[in-house]
């Protein structure tokens, strides 16, 4: 797949080096006092800057936190937000809540696994996609929904999916 | 600024949008409305004013619950009743604007109803519509009506009155009046609220915490955004009231950051609550010191369980607790606390205002009041709903929605997500509400209600909810974990045509296991979808697993697609979709489906031309087609 233009909220993707993680982090930490309770929304602002959470910047969080870096990891594993592996600039959701599901998510789903080559999780190789399923958005009266990067699109159908991410790139 | 001058000011403004010489037009961007286009909508409406050179105040709301219609928009003539129009298009507002705004048509052909005095010829009211005369509006009492974002437009309609009133109240006759109403808990237990009020305040402890449950996690529900984002002041207040009369300071709203509009929304309204002196501390001058925390979650589903709710906040994974101690004696930071659902509390300050007798006159005995639904799936008029509890599933789903789509026929509901269960077409006559539900084996739930019709298989819907429930399960109890590991495995099996007899006996047994071998709800709920559809469909799973059949033909491993020779045209619109190649054929020739190549994507159903609707499903038995293409018409 060639490269895409930026696509409206698209997210700058600099998986970069340790330095550049590191100096990111800094930032991020400034914020925060270093009270347990403020983890998640630590790993979520490490999660939303960098597209995931690099292995550095946990260790990083653990000293700053004063917890063991398995906590740190812990937590990354167990909400469905955190990602170990670089996202894509784009990432498509698409609902498979139960509204969808019934009006035909499952297909949607499928054809934009053809179209973009990856599974559901997956990222294309020139980090370009992302394509994920989520439990649900909410906008289920308007089922089925496909959601890039933060623009909820309702009454989708396979073509009108597949459109979305033609019309990018 | 006193309360009253904050109000009066408010009052003021209010009327002066109301008696505006100028026209008003409400349009619902809620997620759901910017879902439908509503962004266009706007854009197009603001450059048709413009090249009318007409001034207008147009104000952005929430959602009215008319998802069906988005995008959707209210217009507002001085001196005329209002008018909504609904599946709106830039082309369409441009009509309007030019016929209604310029000249003096309202559009009949284009209008869904009217609200307030007076009548339009040809335009029927609004609430007498059958989508909106059964509904009673408590919880949704602003959502489409206010600016959201605007706590001056809370406060003109009542907004904080129920806060006074408890103010000048004592914390125990609020809690008796909450009692008196016989309001239960809305996020899915029905766990009566004045009496968990009750608990937290009466243990011992000088620091008590208040939590606003928003992590709707349910697939295929969306009542707590909806009033989030139409209303979030309604869900503050309650807090607050609930925080006075628990004796309470602190108070977290834990909200699914996949509800990024609810979270701003809500920012917003803490800022002008602070701004206004309702909230932080010495409220009001009444020496009552309360704030509000916004903690977002990070989606897991499990988070929506109270105990798995507060390690969460905490920073933890979110794992449940076993019960007892309960949260109102020992929560979060071990300090007594008090956690109800968004809607819940969006109850609370209306039933202040307009008493406990007047919220228990709605609903039935032992169930008060009213729920918001999401009426979604297979129905004509998607939307959210308010209704009084008891109210028939039969007027939700025909009289409300509009009854099936596309004319099909009606399979069952499914109630409660992945906790409730699917009731049958002998349920549509039974009262919605807390105990009837739980008999049918279902329950009300937060409020999710997808409607399935015949082509939806209840076995592959069990399988779904399963799907969800495994891989949301925290992980903590072995039969949660492992238990729905299996009972996804032999689901799969089924609906792959690997179904052994013995199969459904062994669902049965496992779900008892699972309801008894786990901590939470979770666990404890799982195996509701499984049972109720092996209690209500058997036949169903019979079928696949004894016949290889999957009577919605809609599994995919047990039907094939064929063409049907006596139909088919030889037009070839399905052979030049078919992505697989899988579709033989020629000019006039009765094209034939290779069922070792085909995906069975449907798109060849899709394309075929309704006036021949050649392509056909069959399940259980070998497809009447022949191997080979024939010329149409029979022999050549």
């Amino acid at each position: 797949m060639k490269a895409a233009p930026a696509m409206e909220g698209a997210h700058a993707v600099t998986p970069g080096t340790d330095k550049a993680i590191d100096s990111q982090m800094t930032e991020i930490l400034t914020h925060f006092k270093g009270e347990k309770s403020e983890l998640i929304p630590i790993l979520q602002q490490v999660q939303q800057r960098l597209g995931y959470l690099p292995e550095q910047a946990m260790k990083r969080i653990a000293e700053f936190a004063h917890v063991p870096p398995s906590t740190v990891f812990g937590i990354g594993t167990f909400y469905a937000q955190f990602k170990l592996v670089p996202t894509g600039r784009n990432v498509v959701r698409v609902c498979r809540g139960t509204g969808c599901y019934v009006r035909g998510a499952p297909r949607i789903i499928s054809e934009l696994e053809n179209k973009l080559g990856i599974k559901d999780g997956g990222t294309t190789p020139d980090l370009e996609y992302t394509l994920e399923t989520v439990a649900c958005f909410g906008s289920c009266a308007l089922a089925p929904v496909v959601v890039v990067n933060d623009k909820v699109h309702g009454r989708m159908t396979p073509d009108a999916a597949k459109k979305l991410i033609d019309k990018k790139s | 600024m006193s309360f009253d001058e904050i109000k009066g000011e408010a009052a003021s403004q209010w009327e002066a949008l109301q008696n505006s010489p100028r026209p008003r037009i409400l349009i619902g961007t809620a997620t759901c409305g910017m879902a439908a286009g509503a962004e266009t909508i706007l854009a197009s409406l603001n450059t048709e004013l413009t090249k009318n050179n007409i001034k207008a105040d147009i104000v952005q709301v929430g959602c009215i619950g008319l998802c069906y219609a988005e995008p959707l928009f209210e217009v507002i003539k001085p001196g005329k009743p209002s008018v909504f129009y609904s599946n709106l298009t830039p082309e369409l507002v441009a009509e309007i604007v030019r016929d209604w705004l310029v000249g003096d048509n309202p559009r009949p052909d284009l209008a869904l109803g009217t609200r307030g005095e007076g009548t339009l010829e040809g335009i029927p009211k609004l609430f007498e519509l059958p989508v909106l005369k059964p509904q009673v509006r408590i919880v949704l009492r602003n959502c489409g009506n206010i600016d959201p974002a605007n706590i001056g437009h809370y406060i003109a309609n009542g907004g904080y009155e129920g806060f006074i009133k408890a103010l000048k109240m004592k914390p125990q006759e609020i809690i008796d009046e909450m009692k008196k109403s016989g309001l239960r808990g809305r996020g899915g237990a029905g766990f009566p609220t004045g009496m968990k009020w009750q608990f937290c305040h009466d243990a011992p402890g000088t620091i008590k915490y208040i939590v606003c449950n928003a992590d709707e996690g349910d697939p295929g529900a969306f009542m707590d955004r909806a009033v989030m984002e139409g209303d979030p002041h309604a869900v503050l207040e309650g807090m607050l009231i609930g925080a006075y009369a628990i004796g309470a300071s602190e108070g977290y709203v834990y909200i699914r950051a996949e509800y990024p509009l609810a979270i701003k929304r809500l920012i917003v309204a803490l800022k002008q609550m602070e701004e206004c002196g309702l909230l932080g501390d010495n409220i009001l001058g009444s020496g009552f010191n309360f704030h509000i925390k916004i903690k977002e979650g990070a989606g897991a589903f499990v988070c929506g369980e109270e105990t798995a709710l507060m390690a969460s906040i905490e920073g933890n994974r979110g794992m449940p607790r076993s019960r007892p101690p309960f949260p109102a004696q020992s929560g979060l930071w071990g300090k007594p606390t008090n956690i109800n659902n968004v809607e819940t509390w969006a109850n609370v300050s209306a039933i202040l205002q307009r008493g406990a007798s007047w919220f228990a006159s709605y609903g039935t005995e032992k169930s008060k009041g009213t729920k918001t639904f999401s009426l979604v799936g297979k129905v004509v008029r998607t939307g959210l709903i308010e209704v009084p509890m008891g109210i028939t599933l039969r007027e939700i789903i025909y009289g409300i929605g509009g009854g099936i789509l596309g004319g099909k026929k009606y399979k069952a509901t499914q109630t409660g997500g992945p906790s409730g269960g699917c009731l049958p077409t002998s349920f549509l006559d039974s009262p919605v509400d807390y105990e009837s539900l739980a008999a049918a084996g279902s329950i009300v739930g937060s409020g999710g209600m997808v409607v399935m019709d015949e082509t939806t298989c209840m076995v592959d819907v069990a399988r779904y909810f399963l799907n969800f429930t495994q891989s949301e399960s925290c992980g903590k109890c072995v039969m949660c974990r492992l238990g729905t590991k299996q009972m996804l495995d032999i689901l799969q099996d089924i609906v792959n045509g690997k179904g052994r007899p013995g199969d459904i006996e062994l669902l049965l047994e496992l779900g008892d296991a699972i309801k008894n071998g786990s901590l939470c709800a979770l666990g404890g709920t799982a195996p509701n979808p499984v049972l109720t559809t092996i209690r209500y469909f058997r036949d169903e799973y019979e079928a696949h697993i004894n016949e290889k059949r999957c009577p919605a033909l809609a599994c995919r491993s047990l039907i094939s697609y064929y063409i049907i020779p006596e139909k088919c045209q030889g037009c070839g619109i399905c052979a030049r979709a078919c992505a697989s190649e899988a579709i033989k054929g020629g000019k006039r020739m009765v094209h034939v489906i290779d069922q070792s190549k085909c995906a069975k994507c449907g798109t060849c159903l899709d394309v075929c031309p309704a006036k021949f609707s050649a392509v056909a499903i069959s399940s259980g038995a070998p497809v009447k087609a022949p191997a080979e293409p024939v010329p149409v018409g029979g022999k050549a």
